[in-house]
């Protein structure tokens, strides 16, 4: 999951893959004619293999998680396996938690502000990048760049860059005339820190797709805009984003649910710190399980369950709002 | 012929695309300065790291980095690579044939299934890596090459269903048809028609495969840390994490754990493009 945002990279764009979901779905009773016993039994050969796979590598570690977060693991019983079942109470310990509170809004803000900056500039380069002049294409295929680096690569280049005493960013400033910005170890800037560098990541993503959903609104409107007299900003207003308004939704639901578990990039720059002033679900999560000499698995478990749960709410938007729109 | 066209077209035309291009290249250079001052950083000389301002070419440059990398990396790289492409080989082996399935042969739930890929797709990260971490603690998988390359391809598996799909419902039903009454049974097809014609959605789908893994560390960190066989993301998160200062070592790591991704954009561009908007995957 480049993942990350990994990143918001790995899903084909809106109609096609409406086409990869409900392809398969059955139209009832057509198809039962033609659906001999015997392909029956070949389908299912050749898609046992990745069931299995399914069960083994998706359902049974989400289940141990599960089971993680119910039960009261120390160290010595997480090897063992006997550790007592305590119900809800490591979800009790999470909601007490003094960095709850910071976490969830660490989480909203981040995932809003990034949502809005990776939609809006790579909204704005769609459209730059729509009016086909001379290297267009292959200025575009360079933006995809940041999107395919390793998630390390990007998150460390940032955090020299963001250097307090030798970062190009506080010499860039400090050129202007702006004091230096301590930009990864001041409380007050660690968040906006990560958000410059998320964006960047997930620009390219709305880019792309925008720009794949631009290519298919017809010149013809734009020329008959025009002839009425209508300028650059109201054939914007009034052709271009409405008229994009499906893939947009599917965009940022994607960008939504790829942000939501966004890990690498606040890890390495910040470990979610200082003092937990970018700790998010998902970073937060980590240490309990990773980041400490004596490992809370309970909680860190049941800290990625709500974030499972959140992910899982607004994917299933975005599955129906994709549905809807295939189906349309 | 571009000239030609250019000269038919007037003055004015002429001179917004030049500005356009004009915008486009500052815009594109503002966006991958940072990919530039990684290379800048990657040559810069130890003692001028910490000045002030920086400099903004590597006018002293060196080699150090480089040689760091090749004295200290070379392992991480490889093991790298090995996982990259035994998360290709594991991902197409289990998607390919699903895809055909649920594109050709109607299975019954197939609907469900690839809704179920859908919804794999977005869980985090962090919690399958911690669900994997407690399964491989039980069965001695922690820090070994097949445990990193079976939990790496499940950051690829379900897209790579999904894109085998899509692009298999294209390949056209009569020819299939023809090779039934040819007397070819489903594996036949398959092997011999399906697979052959799918060529791109391989490629894409390898590629990929390749690059998620080649760039993992949330799993490398939770399931290989300290392991004798570590990938690249885990060196350089260690060279981090040192406290180390040498950052035109750490940059050089981070330009070499670029390659990948940069040679798979020049010279497979159309597969990548292809991969973020699944409609132009088409013969």
């Amino acid at each position: 999951m480049k993942q990350t945002t990994h990143p918001p990279e790995r899903r084909p764009v809106p109609d096609r893959k409406g086409a990869a979901a409900t392809a398969p779905l059955p139209a009832r009773p057509a198809p039962r004619r033609r659906r001999p016993t015997s392909q029956q039994w070949a389908a299912w050969a050749f898609l046992a293999p990745v069931t299995l796979y399914l069960v083994l590598f998706y359902a049974y570690p989400l289940y141990r998680n599960l089971d993680l977060s119910l039960r009261n693991y120390t160290v010595r019983s997480f090897v063992q396996g006997n550790a007592p079942f305590t119900g809800l109470a490591n979800y009790r310990t999470v909601f007490d938690d003094p960095t709850f509170g910071p976490a969830l809004t660490h989480t909203v803000v981040f995932t809003a502000v990034c949502l809005f900056f990776q939609y809006a500039i790579g909204l704005a380069l769609a459209v730059f990048f729509n009016q086909n002049f001379r290297l267009s294409a292959t200025l575009r295929a360079l933006f995809l760049v940041p999107w395919l680096l390793p998630l390390i690569v990007s998150a460390s280049t940032w955090s020299w860059m963001l250097n307090s005493d030798s970062g190009i960013v506080n010499a860039a400033l400090n050129a202007v005339g702006i004091g230096p910005v301590n930009w990864l170890t001041s409380p007050s800037w660690s968040l906006t820190s990560v958000i410059i560098a998320n964006v960047w990541i997930g620009v390219p993503f709305n880019l792309v797709v925008l720009y794949s959903g631009l290519q298919s609104i017809p010149t013809s409107l734009y020329e008959a805009a025009a002839l009425d007299g209508a300028g650059a900003w109201r054939r914007f207003w009034h052709i271009t984003f409405p008229l994009l308004r499906p893939v947009s939704a599917i965009t940022l639901l994607l960008g939504l649910v790829y942000t939501l578990k966004v890990f690498d990039i606040i890890w390495i720059m910040t470990k979610g710190g200082p003092a937990d002033s970018s700790t998010t679900f998902a970073t937060w999560s980590y240490r309990l399980g990773f980041g400490n000499l004596l490992p809370a698995f309970g909680p860190g478990a049941a800290v990625g369950n709500l974030l499972v749960v959140a992910a899982l709410v607004f994917g299933l938007v975005y599955l129906r709002v994709q549905r809807k729109q295939y189906a349309s | 012929m571009t000239t030609l066209t250019t000269a038919l077209r007037p003055r004015r035309a002429r001179r917004i695309t030049w500005w356009k291009t004009a915008t486009g290249l500052v815009l594109t250079a503002v966006m991958l300065f940072p990919v530039y001052w990684m290379l800048n950083v990657s040559f810069t000389r130890d003692q001028d790291m910490r000045k002030s301002p920086p400099d903004l070419f590597p006018v002293n440059g060196t080699l150090e980095g480089y040689r760091a990398v090749l004295d200290q990396q070379l392992p991480y790289l490889g093991t790298s690579l090995v996982i990259g492409l035994g998360t290709v080989v594991l991902t197409v082996t289990l998607a390919a044939p699903a895809g055909y399935a649920l594109a050709k042969l109607r299975p019954r739930g197939g609907g469900v299934l690839s809704f179920l890929f859908l919804v794999a797709q977005m869980i985090p990260g962090i919690i399958m890596a911690m669900g994997f971490y407690a399964i491989y603690l039980s069965l001695g998988l922690l820090q070994s090459v097949p445990g990193l390359i079976v939990a790496d391809s499940t950051l690829a598996v379900p897209f790579a269903v999904l894109i085998f799909t899509a692009f298999m419902s294209g390949i056209p039903e009569e020819l299939l048809q023809a090779a039934k009454t040819d007397g070819a049974g489903p594996l036949r097809t398959f092997c011999s028609i399906v697979l052959p014609m799918s060529r791109n959605a391989v490629v894409t789908v390898s590629l990929f495969a390749f690059l998620w893994s080649w760039s993992d560390f949330v799993f490398a960190s939770t399931l290989a840390n300290g392991g004798a066989h570590e990938p690249i993301t885990l060196g350089i998160y260690q060279y981090i994490g040192n406290n180390n200062q040498e950052w035109n070592a750490i940059m050089a790591t981070a330009v070499v754990a670029s390659l990948p991704a940069t040679v798979i954009l020049v010279l497979a561009q159309r597969y990548v493009a292809a991969g973020v908007t699944a409609g132009a995957v088409k013969d």
